[in-house]
């Protein structure tokens, strides 16, 4: 797929995100838009899936780990044709299956419940150890937020997997440098964020911006070809990226715009389509 | 009842007979191989047994991904540690998507003995029990323990099995021994009061049941292995028939076989209920034998509560 295709189809999964959170009244949109041009790789360029067949067993995996950004892992799912586009609008609604963080037992595509911060990680690592002693060539990859990284549970998870060797195992955290109570350096500092994972034993990949795909492209080959060490790639993103007024903004890690602002959000998205 | 053996000894031996017939069983520890004797089974499986170290809330996260996969995996450490510690990654990580997840929880209870209240997992019961899904069976001896490993193999979905420290006597009969999720053993029938004991409790129970058998009081015995889902028929059959009911288990008071017990039968059949376990109190460092005496869960001291209250 070519970049410009990307392009356009992470511009959908950032209407998708703002459509479900505004129909919504409630989610999480700032960290789904920093993260949502990685969705957008993982499920139409890099990872091993079929839409068909979800639970294919030879499928990559994805664990969602910072789970609050469901809109966005939600979106980029219907965009690739596990559901509807549609039912998106239906997101933390009583009776629908899309529930407020993943949930899978009943939504397609959803290789993992979680929603828990630092608990996504520990699971990642469980499929990647048993890819390890059954052979099986499945890539399990796991997105963490900065803020999330906090958890002591993740380290135990990083320690773990380092000691294993799980080459087969890619750690994004998506460094957009906030979280609920203010920016991560601010409430609780947690960097150098790659030099604790290089402490941890893994091959640690720096993205200077995660919202370009050529970076992504890069970060996702040269962890291939890792032999020997679990990959961390530590990408600094825009929380709110794609919205004029949600980016770089604290107070839309967890908020639904009114219907003022969400026409706003769908104007932005839509002029960014023509630019490109 | 000569011969004893503590239930987690028949863990690891269970353990092993069901990892040579299925490939896809697991074991996971966090730095306790030796304590909770899966080190049994990684002698026979070193490639099969995981050594998570000491992080249990990450080894439940593993066991859950390892679930996924389809492995079935065995997450073995203490009580305290896998139903305390990591309570929230049994609840959201294996318990919430239902995973085929084993939980095998040893040094359960206060006959943990000379490491004292911090270890003394008195809590698990009532922790476990408000996971929706979420079986728990608390064996009575090796046979049953043994059973109990192989039943939670087959069973699909997440299982809490509560094992113990201290060698117990072996009560029930090799040959004819049957065990089944959810079915509560009557072992003696009577007429004047029923007890109804787990785990360790149901040997001392039989003791105290012999002793008020010589003072004329006919008490039926029914053993409950399984805590969630309770035989709530066989419960209230049992208090329609006896008219009062004393429950005995090495946990607390609060939350465990004595509450589930109470609410069955508030619901059903209203009863006066004696709840005997540990009265809402930490434990404290001691042997297990004389812990279990000063917290009158030995025979005598069940015997002598039954007969006060009676």
């Amino acid at each position: 797929m070519t970049i410009l295709e990307l392009q356009k189809i992470a511009l959908e999964v950032r209407k998708g995100i703002v459509t479900a959170v505004y129909h919504a009244k409630a989610g999480h949109p700032g960290g789904s838009l920093s993260a949502a041009d990685l969705f957008t790789y993982l499920y139409f360029e890099e990872m091993n899936i079929d839409p068909n067949d979800p639970k294919k067993p030879d499928r990559d995996r994805f664990v969602l780990s910072k789970g609050h950004t469901a809109p966005g892992l939600y979106s980029t799912l219907a965009q690739r044709g596990y559901f509807p586009v549609e039912d998106l609008k239906t997101l933390r609604h009583l009776g629908s299956y899309l529930q407020g963080h993943p949930d899978m037992k009943h939504i397609p595509g959803v290789d993992m419940s979680s929603g828990s911060l630092g608990q996504g990680i520990s699971a990642a690592v469980g499929m990647a150890l048993s890819a390890q002693l059954s052979h099986d060539n499945y890539r399990v990859y796991t997105l963490l937020g900065d803020g999330e990284i906090q958890e002591g549970q993740v380290w135990e998870a990083a320690m773990f997997a380092g000691h294993r060797k799980l080459d087969n195992l890619v750690v994004i955290v998506d460094n957009n440098g906030l979280q609920i109570d203010g920016t991560i350096a601010d409430v609780c500092s947690p960097y150098p964020i790659d030099k604790k994972f290089e402490a941890f034993q893994f091959h640690v990949i720096n993205v200077e911006n995660g919202n370009d795909f050529n970076q992504l492209k890069n970060a996702f080959q040269e962890a291939r070809n890792i032999k020997g060490f679990p990959t961390a790639i530590i990408m600094k993103t825009t929380k709110g990226k794609g919205v004029s007024f949600m980016e770089n903004s604290v107070g839309w890690h967890g908020k639904a715009p009114n219907e003022q602002e969400y026409a706003i959000a769908m104007a932005d998205l839509e002029k960014a389509g023509e630019a490109l | 009842m000569s011969k004893k053996i503590a239930t987690r000894e028949s863990y690891g031996n269970a353990l092993v007979e069901l990892g040579k017939k299925y490939e896809n069983l697991v074991v996971l520890d966090a730095d306790l191989a030796a304590a909770t004797k899966t080190g049994i089974f990684k002698k026979e499986f070193p490639e099969r047994h995981i050594d998570c170290g000491i992080a249990e809330c990450n080894m439940m996260g593993i066991a859950a991904g390892l679930a996924t996969t389809g492995k079935v995996p065995f997450a073995s450490t203490f009580a305290m540690f896998a139903a305390g510690r990591a309570f929230e990654q049994v609840r959201n990580s294996i318990g919430y998507p239902h995973l085929n997840v084993k939980i095998g929880a040893t040094h359960a209870g206060i006959s943990v003995g000379e490491d004292g209240a911090t270890h003394q997992c008195n809590e698990d019961i009532a922790l476990m029990r408000t996971i929706p899904g979420m079986v728990i069976i608390n064996p009575a001896d090796d046979i049953e323990a043994r059973a109990a490993v192989k039943a939670a193999y087959k069973h699909d979905g997440p299982v809490y099995l509560r094992f113990g420290r201290l060698a117990v006597p072996v009560i029930n009969d090799p040959d004819s021994y049957q065990f089944e999720i959810g079915k509560g053993i009557t072992l003696k029938e009577g007429s004047d009061v029923t007890i109804i004991a787990t785990g360790l409790c149901v040997a001392s129970a039989l003791e105290a049941v012999e002793r008020l058998e010589q003072d004329g009081i006919h008490a039926k015995l029914i053993n409950i292995h399984t805590i969630k889902p309770l035989d709530e028929t066989l419960i209230i059959e049992a208090a329609q028939s006896t008219g009062k009911v004393v429950t005995v288990e090495e946990h607390s008071v609060i939350g465990g076989l004595g509450s589930a017990v109470c609410e069955t039968l508030s619901s059903y059949y209203p009863t006066p209920v004696l709840k005997l376990g540990i009265q809402d109190v930490f434990g404290e460092s001691g042997s297990a034998t004389a812990l279990l005496h000063k917290y009158q869960l030995d025979g005598e001291g069940i015997y002598q509560q039954i007969k006060n209250w009676i």
